[in-house]
């Protein structure tokens, strides 16, 4: 797996140590960590095949939805995936029809997704890095007691928030665009962010912040060369995992981006899952249209992921 | 303005994508540059433009809205008259929110104890294997798919169709196969539930084998051997040696399940919408306060929910507090 990402943090990323330092959540990711090292290698020949059987069984749901997509809609309708095998009739037409055709066009929602997920990535992570340096490295009044203010805030579930935001956002005149998603994603990415963020740069050494300063490097100056460089794989454990969040989410945009114009793709398949209208037939392909995105990031950067994950399953 | 609040096509969209981030970048770049310029700026001036915009959105998207749903469950469906626990007292009583009640404790019990176990049975089976990473992949994967994704998915899996027709979905041809009359699984309450809690578990099973096998392998090989030596093995090794050394991140897998659970909508809304009694407290949430307009219910369930997530949360910090002081 030699992604850019991966090439520039050979080894040992950041996340790991950094995170087994910090305060509370410390004890799972720094497993991993230490997992590599030790290693023992007992492979036996029933564990073998006991998992292969589950993994082939964990699999077989999507498996069959993934033929059942290449089906003839006439063959969908009327028999299951598996006598596909049987006398096998397979054709693009569904894709092409999900995508392009006039009653679904997946194509549309397609976009939405993409233009919802970019900047919902991208801002939350920016001002979460900023903010996460001024609480580790700036000293000012009332710091501690903000900080875990912030931290605080991660157990608000984000269903509490949703009526009053629409309301502020009906207000404001911007409801039915992209900004009320944007903004409510960046929001809400917030809290964890900064705290995980934070303890990684909590976690840089001293010295390091210190030699800069001497060398009369502002705190501008520090944040963007010194610090984030350093940075790079917690930022890309978390982005991915802000990626896939925003992304795979239905809750957010059902209440803020319903409308035709801004739904992102999950919306569009819910409400076609809710019919059995004459699309039905399409429900498969449509799934896997959202669902090649998500998959291709996990495989491809399956390792920061899982990075993402270990440091984020303390989430509350 | 109005193409940025209503951009036209494609193109258009990606447009005003390309001028927010630029927006947020020149914003967020001015005030860097600002809080550069002089040489020596207090501490709170720089505290200010780097973390202010965080705190402001915070306070404005989390917090406010926050207090202000607390208030609203106290109020009337419109929020105009003061109607104390009424909305509460309607959430614990009425036959149709103590099914949703129910339901949501069904859920928040099974999937995290059968999501953990399989994880536990997956990490220990799994990391033996010698098609280890494969078959983690594979079992991983779920995770990754959308909840609305998973909802479908399984929702051809449940498929039904009368005995006299070919069976669509694969476990009623399973059912058939053996001779037994196929069911429809998502309409018959309450066995529906916990179909629907399958679901959950096919995604989380995945995510508790990951960390649980990360936990595993960083036991300490001093320990493994000792028992050895001492002649433990087998099903004792892994339950007075194993199980106990994994003990926190057990826990950290558990909490997070549960509280993954206790917010779960996605999987009901496309796989039900909620009917056939099979909603839950997330989902009966986003009816109440976002389709039928009845403001002071739905605050009132999404309070419920928070109150409900709080003892879970306290209980994790304290369980990894514990054993921090243990190490």
């Amino acid at each position: 797996m030699s992604t850019p990402l991966s090439a520039s943090v050979p080894d040992a990323p950041l996340v790991d140590e950094t995170v087994e330092e910090g305060s509370g959540k410390g004890i799972v990711a720094g497993l991993d960590a230490r997992a590599g090292k030790v290693r023992r290698k007992v492979s036996s020949r029933p564990a073998s095949i006991i998992a292969i059987v589950l993994a082939v069984l964990w699999t077989i749901p999507t498996f069959g939805l993934l033929v059942t997509s290449f089906r003839p809609p006439r063959e969908i309708r009327r028999t299951g995936w598996w006598e596909a095998f049987a006398n096998p009739e397979f054709t693009f037409d569904n894709y092409t029809d999900a995508l392009f055709g006039g009653s679904t066009s997946f194509a549309t929602y397609f976009i939405n997704s993409l233009v919802i997920t970019l900047p919902a990535v991208i801002i939350p992570i920016t001002l979460a890095s900023l903010a996460a340096y001024a609480f580790a490295w700036v000293d000012f009044k009332g710091r501690n007691l903000l900080f875990v203010a912030v931290f605080a805030l991660q157990i608000v579930p984000i269903q509490v928030t949703l009526v009053p935001l629409l309301t502020q956002y009906v207000n404001w005149g911007i409801d039915g665009s992209f900004w009320p998603v944007w903004l409510s994603h960046s929001i809400f990415a917030l809290p964890l962010a900064i705290f995980l963020l934070h303890n990684f740069m909590k976690d840089i050494p001293r010295e390091l912040v210190e030699a800069a300063r001497v060398d009369g490097a502002g705190h501008v100056k520090i944040f963007f060369q010194v610090l984030m460089p350093l940075l790079v794989p917690a930022i890309a454990a978390f982005g991915i995992f802000q990626f896939l969040w925003v992304w795979n989410d239905l809750l957010v945009a059902l209440t803020f981006a319903s409308g035709q114009d801004t739904a992102p793709i999950t919306v569009r398949l819910a409400e076609l899952s809710g019919s059995r209208g004459a699309s039905w037939h399409l429900l498969p392909a449509g799934a896997f249209i959202s669902m090649i995105v998500p998959v291709a990031v996990f495989l491809a950067l399956q390792r920061y992921f899982v990075r993402g994950l270990l440091a984020g399953s303390v989430k509350g | 303005m109005d193409w940025l609040l209503d951009p036209d096509g494609t193109g258009g969209k990606l447009a005003v994508m390309l001028v927010a981030i630029l927006l947020f970048v020149v914003v967020m770049g001015l005030i860097l540059f600002l809080v550069d310029r002089p040489r020596r700026v207090p501490g709170w001036v720089v505290a200010l433009a780097f973390a202010g915009p965080a705190v402001v959105m915070l306070a404005f998207g989390l917090l406010y809205p926050g207090l202000r749903t607390i208030r609203d469950s106290f109020y009337n469906r419109t929020g105009s008259a003061f109607v104390g626990l009424d909305n509460y007292v309607t959430a614990f009583t009425r036959d149709e929110f103590q099914i949703v009640l129910r339901n949501t404790a069904i859920w928040v019990i099974v999937v995290p104890l059968v999501s953990t176990l399989l994880g536990l049975i997956y990490a220990v089976v799994v990391d033996r294997s010698r098609f280890e990473k494969f078959a983690k992949t594979l079992i991983f994967m779920p995770m990754a798919i959308s909840m609305v994704g998973a909802g479908i998915i399984w929702k051809f899996m449940y498929e039904y169709k009368p005995a006299s027709q070919p069976q669509i979905g694969l476990f009623n041809q399973v059912l058939v196969w053996l001779g037994l009359e196929p069911q429809q699984f998502l309409l018959s309450a309450p066995a529906n539930t916990f179909f629907l809690i399958l679901v959950m578990i096919w995604i989380q099973a995945g995510f508790a084998m990951t960390i649980l096998a990360a936990a595993i392998r960083a036991i300490p090989d001093d320990i493994v051997e000792a028992a050895r030596l001492d002649g433990v093995g087998g099903m004792r090794m892994f339950r007075y040696i194993t199980v106990p050394s994994i003990r926190p991140a057990l826990v950290v897998v558990l909490t997070t399940i549960a509280i993954g659970t206790l917010k779960v909508f996605d999987i009901v809304r496309t796989m039900t919408g909620g009917r056939f009694e099979t909603s839950v407290v997330a989902n009966e949430f986003y009816t109440q306060a976002l389709r039928q307009g009845e403001q002071g219910l739905g605050a009132a369930l999404a309070v419920i929910l928070f109150v409900l997530v709080i003892p879970i949360i306290v209980y994790n910090v304290r369980q990894l507090k514990q054993a921090e002081e243990i190490r």
